[in-house]
């Protein structure tokens, strides 16, 4: 199992027509932290949405051997595949332990589910301990501050035992700080996973990164470390070059 | 502020599980438990036990809508159906042991053919009246559930096809004038299960029943809100996408407490029928399956014992307002539901619940 | 053939009544996704109109031409006081309004009992309206084509004004993209005021045409709320051509089976072949947003 990656091989998605990625191919190996960035509109966000199965699309995204497209959503999910959304969506009304407790129990049979948890999954203590909510256990999530909802996601992709991670815009709306210890996270978790994180944080991708693909128009552009991406004249064109900054453009 | 800790910091395994104290549930249980099973019985006339059995069986089936509603978001505009269904199986059971072996029910020989309809013929055997009631509501709900959740449609959209399944039941029913009673529906009971009807020892016996019944479906409904479904069922409701990509399928999810709903539906019909003495259209259409949701609503759709308090308060002023006061009620029972919906969506035990609030912070 | 006709004229009536419920509908919970459920109640009061309106005009063809102005009005007046009152805070709980407006559904009704009694009240058709018409094929009710063209009229009334005007635009800009219209100036609180107004006001026409069909009571609207919702959901929403399309097709198809079976085994059919429809083509009844689940 360990050394399976992640390859898309000319994945299409067409919206009445219009179409929103048209064939990308990539690779992505375990262990790398991959950045997705491009304009808006480049097809970022619906390209994850093709890996998950929110959206129906043509050519190949495969893991291992699994072939994840047009599978249900909850069938990908189960094969290892997680994802999370620009706004943090955890479950507001539940704790902290319970958001991740149901995050781990996508394969409890029906006679565990009406039981009530006697005792914590030991991978939910762990993923506590990662992602550093240990101490507000039991507060529930909608209290949390912005950075804490966007870890609490990252610690339910742990629990999932998602071994691909696909995460839309991390850091959107963190203080510095917060965007340095999500960065540190990434890291950590990244080394036995495969981790694309899509974002629009130039500065986020500078630090953390360690190959980046550049989507421009449904298309890859560029692809390369951040060095040769940065220095590759079409991507300055097209994107470097008007948005450098560091602004929170929201595609 | 937290910062994300290094591994290296992590204390001594703490497997602890903090649990919110169930000292008041179980408190709250044996009180309703004591009211009912003792306090009741005391004080009433039989005729007023009869009233409060009535309620009880309401309550039964705002027990489920709680479930389903106030747990699952799960808006049922139709629980008429499943009270329905549990009803009538229950009434043709007793219609044909009235009639005795062989027999055939009154109304069949005023009305139709004089012959009973071959699909009448198994619900002569109290054993598979008893199966029935909870199989048939079960499996309705069931099917119209898998159809429904798996294709996504929820919200308004439940709500209205719910609506809309209640509208067609009660239409079927009136139109079926010969086999199953038409407007008037099924009356005029004699025995229950071989129990004169008549008797009042057995009328109270009835109550029993009904409470008994409805304790245990509150056991049912505490057990499922402690459990990890329940906390699953939390996330449904409120974020059904996001509990499909942690790999769960959330029609499975709220299935299950559809059809416990259903179920509870059922039951209640089931008992309202020896406790009433008549089903009919009239209670299981639109109108009596919305006039369900209020009690839930004004107790409080989410908690567990709020539906069972609201169901029979309001069943209770119901009956001792519309009585004396018809006009007032109506424009009564409108007032509760646009306040209490629009201004108390927690109900009254929102009110309970902010004040216990204020008492923690101070 | 004639039968054939009859049989089709039958649903298309049908199907027009259906349309004139469910068409207000369309702009309230369709555009705006509140669940009107005093809709019904609505109706009932543009009908009442008409017979108050016949108790000042003694010319039943005068009254009627000013009652349908007239029962917009009033319909859309007590649903501007609805969205002013209530529905205004409560858009983002759309569920919790449909058990709102239920509660003042019940309001009305009794308002209606105590105001103009629990009989029924009889509104008298204009002598132009009584008989039938020869359209070549059959004979049809005159009453009943009455009702046709103008369903036929509302929706195109109401289809003009949606594309034609600025305050067309103006709602579809803030059904589109509220955020947006909001910052391109548009008053999207006026906007919904005036779309709830607009589509009020048309289940007040809708009980004036009904008073041509038969006799008005305090329960007028609920005999019509569940089949006009359904209507909605099975056309989708926000699309105006959908709704009508539903409408006559569950018209068409309520009449054909109730021409094979019974009244009540049609209306089990009708719902069957909603919910079978819903299987196929679920589209525009779940819409995913996926940069934020929520």
């Amino acid at each position: 199992m360990n050394g399976d990656y992640l390859e898309l091989t000319d994945v299409r998605v067409t919206f009445d027509g219009f179409v929103a990625v048209d064939g990308v191919s990539m690779t992505v190996l375990q262990g790398d932290l991959r950045f997705l960035i491009g304009p808006n509109g480049a097809g970022k966000t619906t390209l994850v949405d093709a890996i998950t199965g929110l959206v129906a699309a043509s050519g190949s995204a495969t893991f291992g051997a699994t072939q994840l497209l047009n599978q249900k959503v909850h069938k990908i999910a189960r094969l290892g595949v997680g994802r999370t959304f620009q706004t943090a969506s955890v479950f507001e009304e539940l704790t902290v332990l319970q958001n991740l407790d149901i995050a781990a129990g996508a394969g409890r049979g029906p006679l565990t589910l009406l039981r009530r948890r006697s005792s914590v999954p030991e991978e939910v203590e762990e993923a506590l301990e990662i992602i550093g909510l240990g101490d507000l256990r039991d507060k529930q999530a909608g209290v949390l501050a912005h950075g804490q909802k966007q870890w609490l996601e990252i610690g339910m992709l742990l629990v999932q035992n998602a071994r691909v991670l696909l995460l839309d815009e991390p850091v959107a709306g963190m203080s510095a700080h917060e965007r340095d210890e999500t960065g540190q996270l990434l890291r950590r978790i990244g080394a036995e996973r495969t981790v694309v994180v899509v974002e629009h944080d130039m500065d986020f991708m500078r630090s953390f990164a360690t190959s980046v693909t550049v989507l421009h128009a449904g298309r890859v552009l560029s692809e390369g470390t951040v060095a040769e991406v940065q220095a590759d004249p079409r991507v300055q064109e097209v994107y470097l070059g008007r948005a450098a900054t560091t602004g929170e453009v929201r595609s | 502020m937290t910062t994300l800790k290094d591994k290296t910091e992590s204390a001594a395994p703490q497997a602890r599980v903090r649990r919110k104290s169930e000292l008041p549930t179980a408190i709250g249980f044996i009180a309703l438990g004591l009211a009912l099973l003792v306090l009741a019985p005391a004080v009433l006339s039989d005729f007023r036990l009869a009233l409060l059995g009535r309620f009880v069986c309401y309550a039964i089936v705002a027990v489920g809508i709680g479930l389903a509603w106030g747990r699952g978001g799960m808006l049922t505009l139709g629980q008429g159906v499943f009270f329905g269904l549990g009803a009538y199986v229950m009434a043709m059971h007793l219609k044909l042991a009235d009639a005795g072996a062989d027999g055939v029910p009154d109304f069949m020989k005023l009305y139709g053919s004089g012959e009973v309809p071959g699909w009448w013929e198994p619900f002569r055997s109290p054993i598979v009246t008893v199966v029935a009631i909870v199989a048939v509501p079960a499996l309705v709900a069931f099917g119209l559930g898998a159809a429904i959740f798996r294709r996504r449609v929820r919200g308004a959209y439940f709500a209205i096809l719910s609506q809309a399944l209640a509208a067609a039941f009660a239409i079927l029913l009136v139109g079926q004038q010969a086999t199953i009673g038409g407007t008037n529906g099924l009356n005029g009971f004699k025995s229950f299960f071989g129990f004169n009807l008549y008797d009042p020892v057995n009328k109270r016996m009835l109550f029993y029943i009904a409470s008994a019944t409805l304790l245990l479906m509150v056991l049912v409904v505490w057990q499922l809100y402690r459990s990890r479904y329940g906390e699953l069922l939390i996330a449904v409701r409120d974020q059904e996408e996001r509990v499909r990509f942690l790999g769960y399928d959330p029609a499975n999810v709220k299935i299950v407490a559809y059809v416990v709903a259903a179920a509870m539906a059922g039951i209640a019909g089931a008992l309202f029928v020896p406790i009433v003495g008549i089903i009919s259209p009239a209670s299981v259409g639109v109108v009596p399956s919305i006039a369900f949701l209020i009690g839930v609503a004004i107790g409080g759709r989410s908690t567990l014992f709020g539906p069972v308090v609201g169901a029979i308060a309001v069943a209770w002023a119901q009956t001792s307002l519309s009585e004396s006061f018809p006009s007032f009620w109506t424009y009564f029972q409108g007032a509760m539901f646009v306040l209490v919906v629009a201004f108390l969506p927690r109900g009254f035990a929102g009110v309970g619940a902010l004040f216990n609030r204020r008492k923690e912070t101070a | 053939m004639e039968a054939l006709f009859g049989q089709l004229f039958a649903g298309l009536s049908l199907g027009s009544v259906l349309l004139l419920a469910a068409l207000g509908l369309a702009l309230t919970f369709g555009q705006m996704g509140v669940i009107n459920m005093a809709h019904g109640e609505f109706m009932m009061a543009g009908a009442y109109t008409a017979f108050v309106v016949q108790g000042v005009i003694a010319d039943a063809g005068i009254a009627l031409v000013v009652s349908i102005p007239l029962g917009f009005g009033i319909g859309g007046l007590l649903g501007l006081l609805l969205e002013l009152t209530l529905i205004h805070r409560m858009y983002n709980r759309p569920l919790d309004t449909l058990l709102v407006t239920w509660g003042v559904a019940l309001i009305l009704q009794q308002v209606a009992r105590d105001v103009f009694g629990a009989p029924n009240v009889d509104v008298r058709s204009p002598s132009w309206l009584s008989g039938s018409v020869d359209l070549g094929v059959a004979e049809v009710p005159a009453s009943r084509l009455f009702i046709l063209v103008l369903s036929v009229v509302a929706v195109g009334g109401l289809a003009l004004v949606l594309t034609k005007t600025p305050l067309g635009r103006r709602i579809r800009g803030v059904v589109q993209n509220r955020d947006l219209a909001e910052t391109a100036g548009i008053s999207t609180r006026g906007t919904d005021r005036l779309t709830f107004f607009i589509g009020s006001g048309l289940a007040g026409i809708a009980g004036v045409a009904l008073t041509l069909l038969g006799s008005t009571g305090p329960t007028l609207g609920t005999n019509y709320i569940v089949d006009a919702f359904l209507v909605v959901v099975a056309g989708g929403i926000g699309q105006i051509k959908g709704t009508v399309i539903a409408a006559f097709g569950l018209g068409i198809l309520q009449a054909a089976f109730e021409y094979s079976t019974t009244a009540s085994i049609a209306k089990v059919a009708v719902f069957a072949v909603v919910v079978v429809f819903l299987q196929i083509r679920p589209q525009g009844i779940f819409s995913i947003r996926t940069r934020s689940l929520a």
